[in-house]
């Protein structure tokens, strides 16, 4: 098994290479440069600018040095944000990321989960269009319309929670940010784990279950829902990355500072070091996170071995 | 049969209805059974006699979607309609049961100790460590080579039969009244089959319960059960002990099942006759698993198969699942990558590409098992018959195809008036002849059959048989027939072939390899298909 997890993450090197090549040289062809502003900078400036920055050399070089520095985990200066390193800023932002994405991921899975189940069991009774209605609702409303009317609901009308700003991370801040993140997840999830319960409770070993008097909660949870939450877990893994690497929507209605904003930013000002960092730490957690569902799907089916 | 014993399970009046989309459908329509301590009660039908539903009705494991109605006396309780929590006190325990597909009957997710410990955890209080001590004595009690091992074994790590072996022993764990068998060998080979019904036979005699077994097939009922139930279209047409059924039978449903063994035989061809098709040394590997680094396992599937199929002759090809009789077949017809020769009327046809091989594809048809599966949903039957004629004869036109399309229905017997339905309209015998159609539509000059009435009832299968044999005295036809039912290749060829393991084990004329076999495998298969004691 460490031999297995090993080899992904050695077959993960070529992935990521070809990552950063293709962005560094996409992120060149769009116009415009990193200290293009409204009003141009004095020649004099521009050339000291380019100089320390490296811009003034040929493009193979420039490759050359970043492909040096990032081998070294080093993502560089940021060219917007003059005062930081990329890595400085991901040091301060990432974490809150990660932190509203796993709680929202976890969220998802408990409420979607349930919800699945219960659905499965009702199937095609009221509880069972309720919760498919309610999770269509769910995917269908985007982020920007939810944020904002639970920010008014909640932080404006009934004054319960503020209405935005990260406060260091307090739990009252987080609530807000992180349903409106989970809502959609916990949808999907939960029309995931209807569809394979209701298969899985049709299948023959819960009969067998069902034929040998085992109780409700064995025949659901041991035997039906052990199979049927594969599904789930190999889509949550891609989620998971999505989750955890930030939203632009949500990090900017509700004024948190964390990475996600940095994708636009970074994009808008033609910031490349930025760029680049972004693109590579989503690659890693895209990456990691596939090798993680591969893991669970064995802990989960003996049937998967990795030889 | 004259002590009178104690009922231990009595069906009253037992209804089951199903609400479809098309409406109400009565699977069971008051049905009465009562089972008596220690015998073996059978009850036969055919598919959709509600067989099946009649004893998942008394066990409460019905389909949402159905009703039930009477009464299921168990200990002088009604246990129809009872809530789960005290049904469970019962299924399980008192009354077992174990199915028809040992595939996928048991969980794949956990191991085998852990499946058959859960209903003596659940039931008789045991610890975990003490349950699984005696999953390891039921595994020994049902014969399970290596029994340590399997029980941390899961599943998919064992054959159909191993698992059949595993349900039973969970069947035993809380020593029940009553163990409802619902077709347990069905899915199983002729050999293994014999053996689990000598299990259940032998543990029935040991430890006493009551077997209620449901099955298709009157040959099993013949040797294992102490009374009969005959049922058809959700009633019981007729009951009574095994023997008198067996010797006189009143209803003529009954007389129908009785009379519905393949019979007859064909007159073997001259050896003069031009040979159809001759493979020499055929050969068929198949790599399995391997990887980039790995080396593939090399599975011989065909190992150097040589034979001769005359004008108008029927080879059986004959062994049990994996023996590599439907590879041989495919292979004969360029199917698959193959070592060797094969000719066909004389012409090298092995080695060529498949565009060369085209047009010889007329002259060979392919029949399936699967007459759900190998039959396109989304056409009509006209379309599907019509099919390769636009291939093979692209000159006709639209009206000529439909007449010809209405000849060959008529010719399986079909209306033609049925070319403008869909194939979910038919049954599995009519699917068949469907399928039947479409291949004698080309006037093909050899048919490969591969286990074309395996998934069909007994009396459909007997007439499946006499249309084929019908179709080839008419034509001149000559068949490969690919079956491990012996009853049917008796009836169909004069020619058999028996394989094992890609290996022929033995070839010869029909009547010789049935009346004085040479070679052990081939005896063994003959007693298992007939269903007399091994013992011998």
């Amino acid at each position: 098994m460490s031999r297995y997890v090993l080899e992904r993450l050695l077959g993960a090197i070529p992935t990521l290479f070809l990552i950063v090549t293709i962005s560094f040289f996409l992120i060149r062809i769009a116009p415009g440069g990193p200290f293009d502003l409204e009003r141009p900078l004095e020649a004099k400036v521009m050339e000291n600018l380019n100089r320390i920055y490296h811009l003034d050399e040929p493009l193979w070089q420039q490759y050359l040095i970043y492909l040096k520095s990032v081998a070294q985990l080093d993502f560089g200066p940021s060219f917007y944000f003059r005062d930081f390193s990329i890595n400085e800023l991901f040091a301060a932002s990432l974490p809150i990321s990660i932190q509203l994405g796993l709680t929202a991921l976890a969220l998802a899975l408990v409420v979607g989960g349930v919800l699945g189940v219960v659905a499965a069991l009702r199937q095609n009774h009221g509880t069972d269009y309720a919760v498919m209605a309610a999770a269509t609702l769910g995917v269908t409303v985007p982020n920007f319309v939810v944020a904002p009317v639970l920010t008014l609901i909640l932080g404006v009308w009934l004054g319960w929670l503020p209405v935005g700003g990260w406060n260091g991370g307090a739990i009252v801040n987080t609530i807000l940010p992180v349903v409106t993140l989970a809502l959609p997840q916990i949808a999907v999830v939960a029309r995931l784990t209807r569809g394979s319960m209701i298969e899985a409770l049709r299948s023959n070993h819960v009969r067998t279950a069902r034929a040998y008097g085992l109780s409700s909660w064995t025949v659901i949870v041991v035997h039906a829902l052990r199979g049927a939450i594969l599904p789930v877990v190999s889509y949550l893994g891609p989620a998971a990355a999505a989750l955890l690497t930030g939203s632009v929507v949500v990090e900017t209605i509700f004024g948190i500072p964390g990475i996600g904003r940095y994708f636009v930013q970074g994009a808008l000002n033609r910031d490349y070091t930025l760029v680049m960092g972004t693109v590579v730490v989503v690659a890693c957690f895209v990456i990691l996170f596939n090798l993680i569902v591969d893991l669970l799907y064995a802990v989960l089916d003996p049937r998967v071995r990795f030889d | 049969m004259t002590t009178t014993r104690e009922t231990v399970l009595k069906i009253e009046d037992l209804k089951v209805d199903f609400t479809t989309n098309s409406g109400a459908v009565n699977a069971v329509r008051g049905v009465n059974i009562h089972v008596d301590a220690g015998e073996t009660v059978a009850i036969v039908g055919e598919s959709g006699s509600g067989k099946s539903q009649t004893m998942m009705a008394a066990m409460g494991l019905l389909a949402s979607n159905g009703k039930t109605a009477g009464k299921v006396v168990y200990g002088g309780e009604n246990i129809l309609g009872l809530p789960i929590s005290r049904l469970n006190t019962i299924r399980g325990k008192k009354i077992t049961m174990i199915f028809q597909e040992p595939m996928t009957s048991l969980d794949p997710l956990y191991t085998i100790g852990r499946q058959l410990a859960e209903p003596m955890v659940e039931h008789g209080g045991l610890s975990w460590a003490a349950a699984k001590e005696r999953a390891l004595e039921l595994l020994k009690l049902v014969n399970i080579p290596e029994p340590e091992r399997k029980l941390k074994s899961y599943p998919y790590e064992l054959s159909g039969g191993q698992r059949q072996r595993v349900m039973i022993a969970m069947a035993l764990s809380n020593n029940p009244d009553v163990l409802i068998a619902d077709e347990p060998t069905t899915a199983l080979d002729v050999t293994t089959q014999a053996q689990i019904l000598e299990l259940l036979a032998d543990l029935q005699k040991r430890l006493g319960m009551s077997v209620v077994f449901i099955t298709h097939d009157l040959g099993i009922v013949r040797r294992i059960a102490d009374r009969v139930y005959v049922m058809r279209q959700g009633e019981v047409v007729e009951e009574g002990e095994t023997a008198k059924i067996f010797a006189a039978p009143s209803h003529p449903y009954t007389k129908m099942l009785l009379d519905a063994e393949p019979e007859g035989h064909k007159p073997a061809v001259a050896d003069s006759r031009p040979a159809v098709i001759e493979g020499q040394k055929v050969r068929v590997e198949f790599a399995l698993g391997g990887g980039l680094l790995t080396k593939p396992f090399i599975l011989t599937a065909v190992n150097d198969v040589s034979l001769v199929l005359r004008e108008g002759q029927t080879l059986g090809i004959v062994g049990e699942s994996g023996s590599g009789k439907s590879t041989l077949g495919r292979a004969l017809l360029g199917l698959l990558p193959a070592e060797g020769r094969v000719m066909f009327k004389g012409q090298q046809i092995s080695g060529k590409s498949r565009s060369e091989l085209r047009g010889l594809r007329k002259h060979m048809q392919l029949v399936f098992q699967d007459p759900f599966g190998s039959l396109s949903p989304r056409m009509t039957v006209g379309q599907i018959i019509t099919e390769g004629l636009l291939v093979h004869e692209p000159s006709l036109d639209w009206a000529e195809r439909d007449r010809r399309a209405c000849q060959a229905l008529e010719e399986v017997s079909l209306d033609p008036a049925m070319r403008n339905r869909y194939p979910h309209e038919f049954s599995g015998g009519q699917r068949q002849r469907i399928a039947i159609a479409r291949a004698m539509v080309l006037k093909p000059e050899l048919m490969v059959l591969d286990e074309p009435t395996s998934a069909l009832d007994r009396t459909i299968q007997k007439q499946i048989v006499t249309l084929l044999r019908d179709l080839q005295a008419a034509h001149g036809l000559t068949y490969l027939f690919i079956s491990h039912d012996l009853a049917v290749v008796r009836a169909m060829a004069d020619t058999v072939m028996v394989m094992q393991h890609g290996k022929v084990v033995e070839a010869g004329p029909t009547e010789a390899i049935f009346e004085a076999p040479r070679e052990d495998y081939t005896r063994k298969l003959i007693a298992a298909a007939m269903l007399e004691t091994l013992a011998a």
